[in-house]
Protein backbone atom coordinates (compact mmCIF):
# COMPACT_ATOMS: atom_id res chain seq x y z
CA UNK A 1 0.00 0.00 0.00
CA UNK A 2 1.67 2.79 -1.22
CA UNK A 3 1.40 6.60 -0.54
CA UNK A 4 -0.09 7.26 -3.32
CA UNK A 5 -2.67 4.45 -3.39
CA UNK A 6 -3.99 6.04 0.22
CA UNK A 7 -3.78 9.74 -0.98
CA UNK A 8 -6.01 8.28 -4.02
CA UNK A 9 -8.18 6.91 -1.92
CA UNK A 10 -8.78 9.61 0.38
CA UNK A 11 -9.32 12.22 -2.52
CA UNK A 12 -12.26 9.11 -3.58
CA UNK A 13 -14.13 9.60 -0.82
CA UNK A 14 -13.35 13.44 -0.27
CA UNK A 15 -14.56 13.89 -3.75
CA UNK A 16 -18.04 12.05 -3.39
CA UNK A 17 -18.78 13.81 0.13
CA UNK A 18 -18.27 17.08 -1.44
CA UNK A 19 -19.38 16.56 -5.31
CA UNK A 20 -22.66 14.37 -4.40
CA UNK A 21 -24.89 17.54 -3.15
CA UNK A 22 -23.53 19.07 -6.37
CA UNK A 23 -24.78 16.45 -8.38
CA UNK A 24 -27.68 16.79 -6.87
CA UNK A 25 -28.45 19.99 -7.51
CA UNK A 26 -27.20 19.42 -11.03
CA UNK A 27 -30.04 17.44 -11.77
CA UNK A 28 -32.57 19.60 -9.86
CA UNK A 29 -31.64 22.45 -11.74
CA UNK A 30 -31.81 20.41 -14.98
CA UNK A 31 -35.16 19.18 -14.01
CA UNK A 32 -36.79 22.87 -13.26
CA UNK A 33 -35.03 23.81 -16.51
CA UNK A 34 -36.94 21.43 -18.50
CA UNK A 35 -40.25 21.41 -17.09
CA UNK A 36 -40.12 25.41 -17.69
CA UNK A 37 -39.88 26.31 -13.80
CA UNK A 38 -36.90 29.37 -12.34
CA UNK A 39 -34.11 26.97 -11.68
CA UNK A 40 -32.57 27.08 -8.26
CA UNK A 41 -29.24 27.45 -7.37
CA UNK A 42 -26.51 24.42 -7.94
CA UNK A 43 -25.92 25.25 -4.53
CA UNK A 44 -28.84 24.53 -2.62
CA UNK A 45 -28.14 21.67 -1.63
CA UNK A 46 -25.17 22.55 0.19
CA UNK A 47 -27.07 25.57 1.54
CA UNK A 48 -29.79 22.97 2.45
CA UNK A 49 -27.33 20.61 4.55
CA UNK A 50 -26.04 23.83 6.22
CA UNK A 51 -29.65 24.55 7.52
CA UNK A 52 -30.48 21.63 8.38
CA UNK A 53 -27.49 20.79 10.60
CA UNK A 54 -28.09 24.24 12.24
CA UNK A 55 -31.38 23.55 13.11
CA UNK A 56 -32.59 21.44 16.33
CA UNK A 57 -33.40 17.98 16.11
CA UNK A 58 -37.21 16.99 16.96
CA UNK A 59 -37.04 13.79 18.55
CA UNK A 60 -40.01 11.98 18.69
CA UNK A 61 -41.04 10.82 22.85
CA UNK A 62 -40.67 6.95 22.08
CA UNK A 63 -37.83 7.18 19.83
CA UNK A 64 -35.35 4.38 20.93
CA UNK A 65 -31.76 4.42 20.04
CA UNK A 66 -31.77 2.70 16.75
CA UNK A 67 -34.15 5.96 15.39
CA UNK A 68 -31.11 8.31 16.30
CA UNK A 69 -28.51 5.89 14.91
CA UNK A 70 -29.83 5.48 11.73
CA UNK A 71 -28.90 8.06 9.90
CA UNK A 72 -25.42 7.85 10.92
CA UNK A 73 -25.54 4.04 9.83
CA UNK A 74 -26.87 5.12 6.26
CA UNK A 75 -24.30 7.93 5.78
CA UNK A 76 -21.94 5.18 6.60
CA UNK A 77 -23.00 2.69 4.38
CA UNK A 78 -23.17 5.27 1.55
CA UNK A 79 -19.44 6.22 2.24
CA UNK A 80 -18.57 3.22 2.04
CA UNK A 81 -20.11 2.39 -1.05
CA UNK A 82 -18.29 5.31 -2.67
CA UNK A 83 -15.03 4.11 -1.20
CA UNK A 84 -15.47 1.03 -3.31
CA UNK A 85 -16.66 2.25 -6.46
CA UNK A 86 -13.69 3.08 -8.46
CA UNK A 87 -14.39 6.77 -9.66
CA UNK A 88 -11.41 8.65 -9.49
CA UNK A 89 -8.69 5.52 -9.06
CA UNK A 90 -8.30 1.71 -9.64
CA UNK A 91 -5.51 1.67 -7.08
CA UNK A 92 -8.06 1.89 -4.05
CA UNK A 93 -6.58 0.30 -0.97
CA UNK A 94 -10.28 -0.55 0.42
CA UNK A 95 -11.42 -1.93 -2.85
CA UNK A 96 -10.30 -5.04 -1.86
CA UNK A 97 -12.93 -5.47 0.67
CA UNK A 98 -15.78 -5.44 -1.12
CA UNK A 99 -16.78 -7.00 -4.30
CA UNK A 100 -19.75 -5.79 -6.76
CA UNK A 101 -22.21 -8.19 -4.43
CA UNK A 102 -21.01 -6.85 -1.10
CA UNK A 103 -21.97 -3.48 -2.44
CA UNK A 104 -25.87 -4.49 -3.35
CA UNK A 105 -25.28 -6.05 0.27
CA UNK A 106 -24.09 -2.34 1.36
CA UNK A 107 -26.95 -0.54 0.23
CA UNK A 108 -29.07 -2.95 1.57
CA UNK A 109 -27.49 -2.59 5.14
CA UNK A 110 -28.60 0.85 4.45
CA UNK A 111 -32.30 0.30 3.39
CA UNK A 112 -32.72 -2.32 6.08
CA UNK A 113 -31.53 0.62 9.11
CA UNK A 114 -33.75 3.36 7.59
CA UNK A 115 -36.43 1.30 7.12
CA UNK A 116 -36.62 -0.30 10.75
CA UNK A 117 -35.76 3.65 12.10
CA UNK A 118 -39.23 4.54 9.94
CA UNK A 119 -41.07 1.50 11.53
CA UNK A 120 -39.49 2.65 15.06
CA UNK A 121 -41.58 5.53 15.40
CA UNK A 122 -45.27 3.98 15.15
CA UNK A 123 -46.47 6.36 12.84
CA UNK A 124 -48.95 5.44 9.74
CA UNK A 125 -46.39 6.88 7.59
CA UNK A 126 -43.30 5.34 8.43
CA UNK A 127 -44.70 2.31 8.17
CA UNK A 128 -46.03 2.61 4.89
CA UNK A 129 -43.05 4.11 3.30
CA UNK A 130 -40.77 1.20 5.02
CA UNK A 131 -42.90 -1.39 3.67
CA UNK A 132 -42.66 0.35 -0.13
CA UNK A 133 -39.44 0.94 0.82
CA UNK A 134 -38.37 -2.77 1.02
CA UNK A 135 -40.92 -3.99 -1.84
CA UNK A 136 -39.04 -1.87 -4.36
CA UNK A 137 -35.71 -2.76 -2.81
CA UNK A 138 -36.24 -6.73 -2.96
CA UNK A 139 -37.14 -6.54 -6.50
CA UNK A 140 -34.28 -3.94 -7.35
CA UNK A 141 -31.52 -5.93 -5.89
CA UNK A 142 -31.65 -9.08 -8.31
CA UNK A 143 -32.02 -7.35 -11.16
CA UNK A 144 -29.07 -5.18 -10.06
CA UNK A 145 -27.41 -8.26 -9.24
CA UNK A 146 -28.02 -9.65 -12.56
CA UNK A 147 -26.13 -6.64 -14.17
CA UNK A 148 -22.71 -7.02 -12.50
CA UNK A 149 -23.57 -10.58 -12.90
CA UNK A 150 -23.49 -10.05 -17.04
CA UNK A 151 -20.44 -7.48 -17.07
CA UNK A 152 -18.25 -10.04 -14.48
CA UNK A 153 -18.92 -12.23 -17.28
CA UNK A 154 -17.20 -10.14 -19.69
CA UNK A 155 -14.49 -9.09 -17.28
CA UNK A 156 -14.13 -12.40 -15.71
CA UNK A 157 -14.27 -10.47 -12.26
CA UNK A 158 -16.60 -9.23 -9.83
CA UNK A 159 -14.56 -7.14 -8.25
CA UNK A 160 -15.32 -3.25 -9.73
CA UNK A 161 -11.61 -2.08 -10.06
CA UNK A 162 -11.29 -5.24 -11.62
CA UNK A 163 -13.95 -4.68 -14.00
CA UNK A 164 -12.84 -0.63 -15.02
CA UNK A 165 -8.91 -1.53 -15.47
CA UNK A 166 -10.11 -4.85 -17.68
CA UNK A 167 -12.97 -2.94 -19.42
CA UNK A 168 -10.52 -0.03 -20.36
CA UNK A 169 -7.79 -1.65 -21.39
CA UNK A 170 -10.05 -3.52 -24.21
CA UNK A 171 -11.33 -0.04 -26.10
CA UNK A 172 -14.48 0.07 -27.04
CA UNK A 173 -16.72 -2.84 -28.83
CA UNK A 174 -20.30 -3.50 -29.19
CA UNK A 175 -21.32 -5.84 -26.13
CA UNK A 176 -24.81 -6.66 -26.65
CA UNK A 177 -25.00 -7.98 -23.51
CA UNK A 178 -23.47 -4.66 -21.67
CA UNK A 179 -26.25 -2.93 -23.56
CA UNK A 180 -28.76 -5.13 -21.86
CA UNK A 181 -27.43 -4.44 -18.29
CA UNK A 182 -27.07 -0.92 -19.14
CA UNK A 183 -30.55 -0.66 -19.96
CA UNK A 184 -31.40 -2.53 -17.11
CA UNK A 185 -28.78 -0.45 -14.77
CA UNK A 186 -30.97 2.46 -15.29
CA UNK A 187 -34.10 1.17 -14.50
CA UNK A 188 -32.68 0.16 -11.26
CA UNK A 189 -30.65 3.00 -10.71
CA UNK A 190 -33.62 4.97 -11.29
CA UNK A 191 -35.68 3.09 -8.96
CA UNK A 192 -33.59 3.00 -5.95
CA UNK A 193 -32.82 6.35 -5.98
CA UNK A 194 -36.39 7.18 -5.63
CA UNK A 195 -36.47 9.16 -8.87
CA UNK A 196 -39.80 9.43 -11.06
CA UNK A 197 -41.15 6.78 -12.96
CA UNK A 198 -40.90 4.77 -9.32
CA UNK A 199 -41.14 7.82 -6.57
CA UNK A 200 -40.50 11.55 -6.72
CA UNK A 201 -38.40 13.28 -4.59
CA UNK A 202 -40.21 16.31 -4.64
CA UNK A 203 -43.11 15.41 -3.45
CA UNK A 204 -45.21 15.30 -0.45
CA UNK A 205 -48.35 13.45 -1.55
CA UNK A 206 -49.24 11.07 0.73
CA UNK A 207 -50.75 8.52 -1.95
CA UNK A 208 -47.60 8.31 -3.81
CA UNK A 209 -44.24 8.89 -1.60
CA UNK A 210 -41.74 6.43 -0.89
CA UNK A 211 -38.72 7.79 0.34
CA UNK A 212 -40.44 11.14 1.85
CA UNK A 213 -42.81 9.01 3.79
CA UNK A 214 -39.43 7.14 5.34
CA UNK A 215 -37.66 10.24 6.76
CA UNK A 216 -40.85 12.17 7.51
CA UNK A 217 -39.82 11.76 11.06
CA UNK A 218 -36.47 13.24 10.74
CA UNK A 219 -35.78 16.86 11.65
CA UNK A 220 -32.15 18.98 11.46
CA UNK A 221 -29.09 16.88 11.63
CA UNK A 222 -30.52 13.78 11.34
CA UNK A 223 -32.94 14.92 8.35
CA UNK A 224 -29.64 16.36 7.05
CA UNK A 225 -27.32 13.43 7.21
CA UNK A 226 -30.47 11.53 5.37
CA UNK A 227 -30.21 13.95 2.69
CA UNK A 228 -26.44 13.85 2.21
CA UNK A 229 -26.67 9.81 2.16
CA UNK A 230 -29.33 9.88 -0.33
CA UNK A 231 -26.76 12.33 -2.69
CA UNK A 232 -24.21 9.86 -1.68
CA UNK A 233 -26.14 6.95 -2.95
CA UNK A 234 -27.09 8.98 -6.25
CA UNK A 235 -23.44 9.60 -6.53
CA UNK A 236 -22.66 5.78 -5.67
CA UNK A 237 -25.14 4.57 -8.60
CA UNK A 238 -23.83 7.02 -10.82
CA UNK A 239 -19.96 5.94 -10.27
CA UNK A 240 -21.17 2.44 -10.78
CA UNK A 241 -22.79 3.02 -13.52
CA UNK A 242 -19.67 4.69 -15.17
CA UNK A 243 -17.56 1.47 -13.97
CA UNK A 244 -19.38 -0.41 -15.65
CA UNK A 245 -20.43 0.95 -18.88
CA UNK A 246 -17.86 4.17 -19.58
CA UNK A 247 -14.58 2.77 -18.15
CA UNK A 248 -12.58 4.93 -19.68
CA UNK A 249 -10.42 7.78 -18.47
CA UNK A 250 -10.15 6.31 -14.73
CA UNK A 251 -6.70 6.41 -13.66
CA UNK A 252 -5.08 2.81 -12.84
CA UNK A 253 -2.62 4.23 -10.29
CA UNK A 254 0.82 5.16 -12.33
CA UNK A 255 1.47 8.28 -10.50
CA UNK A 256 -0.55 10.87 -8.29
CA UNK A 257 -1.49 13.72 -10.90
CA UNK A 258 -3.00 10.49 -12.93
CA UNK A 259 -5.68 10.45 -10.41
CA UNK A 260 -5.70 15.10 -11.07
CA UNK A 261 -6.21 14.14 -14.90
CA UNK A 262 -8.89 12.09 -13.66
CA UNK A 263 -10.91 14.65 -12.01
CA UNK A 264 -11.64 16.48 -14.86
CA UNK A 265 -13.02 13.59 -16.81
CA UNK A 266 -14.90 12.29 -13.94
CA UNK A 267 -16.98 15.41 -13.63
CA UNK A 268 -17.45 16.15 -17.31
CA UNK A 269 -18.98 12.24 -17.39
CA UNK A 270 -21.27 13.05 -14.33
CA UNK A 271 -22.44 16.54 -15.77
CA UNK A 272 -23.87 14.54 -18.78
CA UNK A 273 -25.50 11.68 -16.38
CA UNK A 274 -26.80 14.19 -14.40
CA UNK A 275 -27.88 15.86 -17.08
CA UNK A 276 -29.92 12.36 -19.05
CA UNK A 277 -31.29 11.68 -15.36
CA UNK A 278 -33.36 15.04 -15.81
CA UNK A 279 -34.45 14.54 -19.06
CA UNK A 280 -35.47 10.82 -18.63
CA UNK A 281 -37.17 12.10 -15.44
CA UNK A 282 -39.28 14.83 -17.20
CA UNK A 283 -40.53 12.48 -20.13
CA UNK A 284 -41.63 9.72 -17.70
CA UNK A 285 -44.35 9.70 -15.65
CA UNK A 286 -44.99 8.53 -12.82
CA UNK A 287 -46.17 4.93 -11.68
CA UNK A 288 -48.65 3.61 -9.98
CA UNK A 289 -47.14 1.71 -7.06
CA UNK A 290 -48.26 -1.29 -8.37
CA UNK A 291 -46.77 -1.25 -11.75
CA UNK A 292 -43.71 -0.85 -10.19
CA UNK A 293 -43.37 -4.70 -9.87
CA UNK A 294 -43.44 -4.31 -13.66
CA UNK A 295 -41.20 -1.77 -14.03
CA UNK A 296 -38.55 -3.92 -12.16
CA UNK A 297 -39.42 -7.08 -13.86
CA UNK A 298 -38.99 -5.46 -17.01
CA UNK A 299 -34.85 -4.51 -15.80
CA UNK A 300 -34.85 -8.22 -14.09
CA UNK A 301 -35.53 -9.46 -17.56
CA UNK A 302 -33.02 -7.40 -19.58
CA UNK A 303 -30.41 -7.68 -17.70
CA UNK A 304 -31.05 -11.88 -17.64
CA UNK A 305 -31.78 -11.87 -21.31
CA UNK A 306 -28.03 -9.73 -21.54
CA UNK A 307 -26.62 -12.65 -19.31
CA UNK A 308 -28.02 -15.28 -21.42
CA UNK A 309 -26.92 -13.51 -24.80
CA UNK A 310 -23.44 -13.38 -23.70
CA UNK A 311 -23.64 -16.76 -23.16
CA UNK A 312 -24.91 -17.58 -26.52
CA UNK A 313 -22.77 -15.59 -28.69
CA UNK A 314 -19.79 -16.53 -26.78
CA UNK A 315 -18.14 -13.49 -26.77
CA UNK B 1 -15.92 -11.06 -43.22
CA UNK B 2 -15.14 -8.19 -40.63
CA UNK B 3 -15.72 -8.92 -36.99
CA UNK B 4 -17.77 -5.77 -36.96
CA UNK B 5 -20.81 -6.82 -39.05
CA UNK B 6 -20.80 -9.45 -37.01
CA UNK B 7 -21.06 -7.95 -34.08
CA UNK B 8 -23.53 -5.28 -35.39
CA UNK B 9 -25.81 -8.65 -36.55
CA UNK B 10 -25.37 -10.15 -33.31
CA UNK B 11 -26.70 -6.70 -31.55
CA UNK B 12 -29.39 -6.15 -33.96
CA UNK B 13 -30.56 -10.03 -33.32
CA UNK B 14 -30.30 -9.03 -29.19
CA UNK B 15 -32.33 -5.69 -30.07
CA UNK B 16 -35.01 -7.49 -32.14
CA UNK B 17 -35.70 -9.71 -29.01
CA UNK B 18 -35.70 -7.30 -26.70
CA UNK B 19 -38.87 -5.54 -29.20
CA UNK B 20 -39.96 -8.93 -28.89
CA UNK B 21 -40.10 -8.95 -24.94
CA UNK B 22 -41.63 -5.18 -25.17
CA UNK B 23 -44.40 -5.89 -27.71
CA UNK B 24 -45.56 -9.43 -25.26
CA UNK B 25 -45.52 -6.36 -22.26
CA UNK B 26 -47.01 -3.13 -24.37
CA UNK B 27 -50.88 -3.38 -23.60
CA UNK B 28 -51.34 0.02 -26.23
CA UNK B 29 -52.60 -1.06 -29.79
CA UNK B 30 -50.88 1.77 -31.25
CA UNK B 31 -47.61 1.63 -29.56
CA UNK B 32 -47.75 -1.84 -30.67
CA UNK B 33 -48.01 -1.29 -33.81
CA UNK B 34 -44.88 0.99 -33.81
CA UNK B 35 -43.20 -1.93 -32.11
CA UNK B 36 -43.66 -3.82 -35.48
CA UNK B 37 -42.24 -0.55 -37.44
CA UNK B 38 -39.29 -0.85 -35.72
CA UNK B 39 -38.92 -4.49 -35.99
CA UNK B 40 -39.11 -4.13 -39.25
CA UNK B 41 -36.47 -1.16 -39.70
CA UNK B 42 -34.26 -4.08 -37.34
CA UNK B 43 -34.71 -6.22 -40.58
CA UNK B 44 -33.84 -3.87 -42.66
CA UNK B 45 -30.72 -3.18 -41.10
CA UNK B 46 -29.82 -6.63 -41.05
CA UNK B 47 -30.26 -7.75 -44.14
CA UNK B 48 -28.44 -5.02 -46.08
CA UNK B 49 -25.25 -5.58 -43.63
CA UNK B 50 -25.60 -8.88 -44.64
CA UNK B 51 -25.84 -8.25 -47.98
CA UNK B 52 -22.84 -6.19 -47.34
CA UNK B 53 -20.57 -8.55 -45.57
CA UNK B 54 -21.33 -11.33 -47.44
CA UNK B 55 -21.55 -9.39 -51.42
CA UNK B 56 -24.74 -10.78 -52.37
CA UNK B 57 -26.64 -8.40 -54.47
CA UNK B 58 -29.90 -10.00 -54.44
CA UNK B 59 -29.88 -9.49 -50.77
CA UNK B 60 -30.52 -5.45 -51.27
CA UNK B 61 -33.25 -6.06 -53.01
CA UNK B 62 -34.90 -8.56 -50.49
CA UNK B 63 -33.98 -5.61 -47.89
CA UNK B 64 -35.54 -2.79 -50.07
CA UNK B 65 -38.94 -5.56 -50.64
CA UNK B 66 -38.76 -5.62 -46.24
CA UNK B 67 -38.53 -1.80 -45.89
CA UNK B 68 -41.12 -0.96 -48.32
CA UNK B 69 -43.06 -3.66 -46.96
CA UNK B 70 -42.97 -4.20 -42.88
CA UNK B 71 -41.80 -0.59 -43.11
CA UNK B 72 -44.23 1.86 -44.49
CA UNK B 73 -47.22 -0.46 -45.95
CA UNK B 74 -47.69 -3.23 -43.61
CA UNK B 75 -47.96 -0.28 -40.72
CA UNK B 76 -49.84 1.91 -42.60
CA UNK B 77 -52.20 -0.92 -43.62
CA UNK B 78 -52.66 -1.27 -39.74
CA UNK B 79 -53.25 2.30 -38.75
CA UNK B 80 -55.54 2.79 -41.33
CA UNK B 81 -57.66 -0.61 -39.67
CA UNK B 82 -57.15 0.43 -36.27
CA UNK B 83 -58.80 4.32 -36.93
CA UNK B 84 -61.83 2.49 -39.06
CA UNK B 85 -62.35 0.07 -36.22
CA UNK B 86 -61.61 3.01 -33.73
CA UNK B 87 -59.51 0.93 -31.91
CA UNK B 88 -56.63 3.30 -31.66
CA UNK B 89 -56.48 4.22 -28.27
CA UNK B 90 -57.69 0.85 -27.23
CA UNK B 91 -55.94 -0.53 -23.98
CA UNK B 92 -55.67 -4.39 -22.76
CA UNK B 93 -56.35 -5.32 -20.00
CA UNK B 94 -52.87 -8.05 -19.56
CA UNK B 95 -52.80 -9.50 -16.35
CA UNK B 96 -49.55 -10.32 -14.73
CA UNK B 97 -46.87 -9.24 -17.28
CA UNK B 98 -43.92 -10.42 -14.79
CA UNK B 99 -45.70 -13.90 -14.99
CA UNK B 100 -45.46 -13.67 -18.75
CA UNK B 101 -41.94 -12.27 -18.71
CA UNK B 102 -40.74 -14.87 -16.63
CA UNK B 103 -42.08 -17.83 -19.23
CA UNK B 104 -40.52 -15.81 -21.55
CA UNK B 105 -37.27 -16.06 -20.31
CA UNK B 106 -37.83 -19.73 -20.05
CA UNK B 107 -38.97 -19.89 -23.93
CA UNK B 108 -35.64 -18.45 -24.38
CA UNK B 109 -33.05 -20.43 -22.55
CA UNK B 110 -35.60 -23.33 -24.19
CA UNK B 111 -34.82 -22.30 -27.93
CA UNK B 112 -30.77 -20.99 -27.11
CA UNK B 113 -30.62 -24.52 -25.81
CA UNK B 114 -32.13 -25.94 -28.80
CA UNK B 115 -30.47 -24.07 -31.58
CA UNK B 116 -27.34 -24.77 -30.04
CA UNK B 117 -26.12 -28.27 -31.78
CA UNK B 118 -27.75 -26.34 -34.89
CA UNK B 119 -25.59 -23.30 -34.51
CA UNK B 120 -22.64 -25.33 -34.21
CA UNK B 121 -22.95 -27.01 -37.76
CA UNK B 122 -23.67 -23.77 -39.70
CA UNK B 123 -20.77 -22.00 -41.18
CA UNK B 124 -22.74 -18.80 -41.86
CA UNK B 125 -21.54 -15.38 -40.56
CA UNK B 126 -23.77 -14.74 -37.47
CA UNK B 127 -24.39 -18.21 -36.06
CA UNK B 128 -25.30 -17.06 -32.61
CA UNK B 129 -28.73 -15.21 -33.96
CA UNK B 130 -30.31 -18.84 -34.88
CA UNK B 131 -31.42 -19.32 -31.43
CA UNK B 132 -32.37 -15.45 -31.04
CA UNK B 133 -34.71 -16.02 -34.10
CA UNK B 134 -36.22 -18.82 -32.61
CA UNK B 135 -36.72 -17.38 -29.34
CA UNK B 136 -38.58 -14.55 -31.56
CA UNK B 137 -40.25 -17.01 -32.99
CA UNK B 138 -42.10 -18.65 -29.50
CA UNK B 139 -42.22 -14.98 -28.43
CA UNK B 140 -44.55 -14.25 -30.72
CA UNK B 141 -46.76 -17.26 -30.41
CA UNK B 142 -46.93 -16.96 -27.10
CA UNK B 143 -48.26 -13.15 -27.64
CA UNK B 144 -50.66 -14.63 -30.09
CA UNK B 145 -51.55 -17.00 -27.22
CA UNK B 146 -52.27 -14.45 -24.49
CA UNK B 147 -54.20 -11.58 -26.56
CA UNK B 148 -57.58 -11.59 -26.65
CA UNK B 149 -58.42 -9.15 -28.55
CA UNK B 150 -58.16 -9.19 -32.75
CA UNK B 151 -55.62 -6.53 -33.81
CA UNK B 152 -52.73 -7.70 -31.52
CA UNK B 153 -53.09 -11.27 -32.73
CA UNK B 154 -52.42 -10.31 -35.97
CA UNK B 155 -49.36 -7.72 -34.78
CA UNK B 156 -48.30 -10.78 -33.37
CA UNK B 157 -48.23 -13.23 -36.28
CA UNK B 158 -46.51 -10.53 -38.15
CA UNK B 159 -43.84 -9.96 -35.40
CA UNK B 160 -43.24 -14.00 -36.29
CA UNK B 161 -42.98 -13.66 -39.44
CA UNK B 162 -40.40 -11.49 -38.77
CA UNK B 163 -38.63 -13.88 -36.73
CA UNK B 164 -38.84 -16.47 -39.66
CA UNK B 165 -36.98 -14.06 -41.86
CA UNK B 166 -34.30 -12.98 -39.57
CA UNK B 167 -33.46 -16.70 -39.15
CA UNK B 168 -33.26 -16.60 -42.77
CA UNK B 169 -31.24 -13.51 -43.81
CA UNK B 170 -29.07 -14.24 -40.73
CA UNK B 171 -28.15 -17.91 -40.45
CA UNK B 172 -28.42 -18.88 -44.13
CA UNK B 173 -27.70 -15.42 -45.69
CA UNK B 174 -31.04 -15.57 -47.09
CA UNK B 175 -33.36 -17.30 -48.93
CA UNK B 176 -33.27 -17.64 -52.77
CA UNK B 177 -35.16 -14.52 -54.36
CA UNK B 178 -38.66 -16.30 -55.46
CA UNK B 179 -38.82 -17.98 -51.93
CA UNK B 180 -38.54 -14.53 -50.33
CA UNK B 181 -41.18 -12.79 -52.95
CA UNK B 182 -43.68 -15.80 -52.10
CA UNK B 183 -43.48 -14.78 -48.40
CA UNK B 184 -43.97 -11.40 -48.83
CA UNK B 185 -46.78 -11.39 -50.84
CA UNK B 186 -48.11 -14.17 -48.69
CA UNK B 187 -47.50 -11.66 -45.38
CA UNK B 188 -49.24 -8.56 -47.74
CA UNK B 189 -52.52 -11.01 -48.70
CA UNK B 190 -52.28 -12.12 -44.98
CA UNK B 191 -52.66 -8.51 -43.58
CA UNK B 192 -55.70 -7.76 -46.07
CA UNK B 193 -57.27 -10.70 -45.56
CA UNK B 194 -56.81 -10.77 -41.95
CA UNK B 195 -58.08 -6.81 -41.92
CA UNK B 196 -60.96 -8.28 -43.44
CA UNK B 197 -62.06 -10.56 -41.22
CA UNK B 198 -61.69 -8.33 -37.96
CA UNK B 199 -64.30 -5.82 -39.67
CA UNK B 200 -66.34 -9.15 -39.71
CA UNK B 201 -65.74 -9.96 -36.43
CA UNK B 202 -66.63 -6.36 -35.29
CA UNK B 203 -69.64 -6.67 -37.48
CA UNK B 204 -71.09 -9.77 -35.87
CA UNK B 205 -70.16 -9.07 -31.83
CA UNK B 206 -69.84 -5.65 -32.14
CA UNK B 207 -66.19 -6.05 -29.98
CA UNK B 208 -62.72 -7.25 -31.42
CA UNK B 209 -63.05 -9.87 -28.20
CA UNK B 210 -61.58 -12.82 -29.55
CA UNK B 211 -63.26 -14.96 -27.11
CA UNK B 212 -66.49 -14.59 -28.59
CA UNK B 213 -65.77 -16.76 -31.05
CA UNK B 214 -65.59 -19.29 -28.43
CA UNK B 215 -69.74 -20.29 -28.24
CA UNK B 216 -70.97 -22.07 -31.05
CA UNK B 217 -74.10 -20.78 -31.07
CA UNK B 218 -76.38 -17.98 -29.94
CA UNK B 219 -78.36 -18.07 -26.12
Amino acid sequence: MSAASLSAQFLDIVIALLLAPLLTGWVNQWRARLQNRSAPSLLQPYRLLHKLFHKESVLAEHASPLFRGAPYILLGCMTLACAIVPTLSTDLPLAPAADAIALVGLFALGRLFISLAAMDIGTAFGTLGARREMLVGFLAEPALLMVLFSVSQIAGSTSLTTIVERLADQGPAIYTSVMFAGVAFTLVALAENARIPVDNPATHLELTMIHEALILEYSGRHLALIEWAASLKLFAYSGIGLALFFPWGVSEGQSPFAVLYALPVLILKLAIGGFLLAVLETISAKLRIFRVPEFLATAFLLAVIGMLVNNLQGH
Amino acid sequence: MSGLSIQLIDFLAALLLMLSFAMISQRRILSLIHLFTLQGITLVATTAIVAHATGQEHLYLSAGLTFALKVILIPLLLHRIIDRLNVRWDVETLINIPTLMIIGIVLVIVAFDLALPIAKLSTSIARGTLGIALACVLLSLMMMITRSKAVPQVIGFLSLENGLFFAATASTNGMPMVVELGIALDVLVGVLILGVFMFHIREQFESLDIRHLERLKED
